[in-house]
């Protein structure tokens, strides 16, 4: 890869995230609530405090004009004043970021175990157990997260008594949670992983190797899986970032206070600064993880990189 | 002598394979087609109205007079549920057919004009694709406010790229093939071309998309109204259903267990057909490759 090409790829999700905070942005401030309303409730302020509220936020100001005054805030981490509270933004996400963080961490190192644990041998070894598990992994990629938390919850926590039901309460709390937040995507990934681990099991050089004598875990260690691991970490990267829009509807579901409670609660609320704030955030997650993964795979791939230059 | 060629009036279609769907394929089929057909006929199939309470009658369980039980104000399960599969199916089936029917259009210009209209056409839909449907959603019920309508017109600007994306590169192959040629050679307008031969001739690989694209839109869509974001309480939605806490914690999770098998059952049916509509289309296996 040249240094041209990286160039061209870092400057195009900048453009992508640049376009996606204008749409954020632009989109709340055409928002039909009047942030006044939102603000004051059913309160009619006196002319001063009004005029001063009007100030902090920049009602007055133009529309170009605050969403570059907002860009040039976010940039040194200001997200603004929340409308509920009134709070700084920032102060919020500091205080639900890490929860979300451990959540998505702890649900992504079980994604990743899971589903190359058994996509793996279900590539390598074809038959009945595979054609089993083929289906039990089809099925489960069809469970949505918002029904495994309410099944895990129902079992695990109200029948047995194993696991709190709501909120977390340090990592034992997250455990159904992270639980329920991997396991469509640990599915996912294990489809994956057999496909690809199926597909380079088949390939030329595996026969040569086997005839050459090598045993078959030297074959599989050093020559199946590596070639087999491209696929595995574009779509390992991909399912790790959706963690995060999967962790708004989990948390949600167990009561956990993340990003994604607060993003739902503050769209209840009306609270357009936080709304903004963590949506932004996501879609530099997603954008930057899928410029990462695209990187990833055309440096890891030497079909991929002589093609690229 | 002149030399005189008769536009064609049939069309370049190539024979379809017959038996594509096999057994697993069938029985996905019929399953959905049951689901749709259960929530058409629900008006007459439910045994009650939708919000009928019969407060006498909290989480009763399993009686001829109530198949699946009541809930926490009595009302009949079954008859939510049938009830429910209206919009559960239904908003996710107009999320499917509005990104078609603006994704083939733009698609198909993309692919016919490319240069700079595709390439800034690609890079939008980059960024569109890049962003998880349910965020999109979300946003768009921020700057609205909770309800169906937004959600379903948000998930279908989430799910324009898939439709697009895969029209592109389907017409992208089709558009260099001598017969696209000879057409224009004919003088057949552009507009013509791509709506008389290359959609009919690409439709089947789009249309593949479709089993996948709604089951992906049914979940996005029941999350957010389990979130309390699309389908609102008093309504009966499969992901209202299950996000009545409070049945769940007082040791009655029989409610969002049926609600949940009936999702579950319907996504993996979609999922069943979809794999068994894609397998083997050459240009559906390109683009996994690739991806």
């Amino acid at each position: 890869m040249t240094v041209r090409e990286l160039l061209r790829t870092v400057g195009a999700m900048c453009v992508s995230i640049l376009a996606a905070s204008f749409v954020v942005f632009a989109s709340l401030y055409a928002a039909p609530g009047d942030a006044e309303s939102v603000l004051f409730g059913s309160t009619t302020p006196t002319d001063e405090v009004r005029a001063a509220v009007r100030d902090q936020y920049r009602l007055d100001d133009p529309f170009l004009v605050r969403y570059v005054h907002w860009l040039g805030s976010v940039a040194h981490g200001d997200f603004g004043t929340s409308f509920v509270g009134g709070q700084s933004v920032a102060t919020r996400l500091g205080a639900t970021a890490p929860t979300t963080l451990a959540l998505v961490g702890l649900a992504g190192l079980l994604l990743v175990v899971i589903g190359i644990a058994l996509g793996v041998p279900m590539g390598l070894r074809p038959g009945r157990v595979d054609t089993v598990l083929t289906t039990v992994v089809a099925v489960v990629a069809g469970i949505p997260t918002f029904v495994s938390a309410t099944l895990l919850i129902a079992v695990f926590a109200v029948g047995l008594g194993w696991f709190p039901a709501y909120g977390a309460d340090g990592l034992r709390g997250l455990v159904l949670p992270a639980l329920s937040l991997a396991l469509v995507s640990s599915a996912m990934l294990a489809r994956i992983t057999r496909a690809s681990v199926r597909a380079e099991s088949g390939r030329e050089y595996v026969t040569t190797a086997r005839a050459r004598g090598l045993p078959s875990r030297v074959v599989v260690a050093r020559h199946i899986l590596p070639n087999a691991a491209g696929p595995v970490i574009t779509a390992g990267g991909l399912l790790v970032a959706a963690l995060f829009a999967g962790a708004i509807v989990v948390e949600n579901a167990f009561g956990i206070a993340g990003l994604g409670s607060l993003l739902v609660s503050s769209v209840n609320r009306q609270d357009f600064p936080t709304v903004q704030a963590i949506s932004l955030l996501l879609v530099v997650v997603f954008v930057l993880t899928n410029t990462l993964v695209d990187l990833a795979a055309r440096g890891l791939d030497p079909r991929q990189r002589r093609r690229a230059a | 002598m002149t030399l005189a060629l008769a536009l064609p009036a049939g069309r370049s279609r190539p024979r379809r394979a017959r038996g594509v769907l096999g057994p697993v394929g069938w029985t996905a089929l019929v399953l959905v087609a049951a689901m749709v057909l259960l929530a058409a006929l629900a008006p007459w199939l439910a045994p009650y109205p939708v919000d009928q309470q019969d407060l006498l009658h909290p989480y009763a369980g399993p009686s001829p007079a109530h198949w699946l039980g009541t809930d926490a104000t009595g009302r009949d399960i079954l008859s939510r549920l049938l009830w429910g599969a209206r919009t559960s199916l239904g908003g996710p089936a107009l999320v499917v057919a509005l990104s078609l029917a603006v994704g083939l259009p733009t698609g198909l210009l993309a692919a016919w004009r490319g240069g700079l209209v595709d390439a800034a056409l690609a890079r939008v839909l980059d960024v569109v694709f890049a962003v998880p449907g349910i965020l999109i959603a979300v946003l768009a019920v921020a700057v609205f406010e909770p309800g169906l309508t937004p959600a379903v017109l948000a998930l279908a600007v989430a799910y324009l790229p898939y439709v697009a994306r895969t029209t592109r590169a389907a017409a992208r192959a089709q558009r260099d093939l001598p017969y696209v040629e000879a057409l224009e050679l004919q003088g057949m307008g552009g507009l013509r071309i791509c709506v008389r031969h290359i959609l009919p001739n690409i439709l089947g690989v789009v249309l593949a998309q479709v089993p996948v694209a709604f089951a992906l839109a049914l979940v996005d869509l029941a999350s957010l109204s389990f979130l309390g974001l699309a389908v609102q309480a008093p309504a009966a939605d499969w992901g209202v259903l299950i996000s009545d806490t409070s049945a769940l914690l007082q040791g009655h999770p029989e409610q969002a267990v049926y609600a949940g098998l009936a999702i579950v059952t319907t996504v993996v049916a979609l999922t069943f057909l979809g794999d068994r509509l894609t397998e083997g289309r050459p240009v559906a296996r390109a683009r996994k490759e690739k991806r």
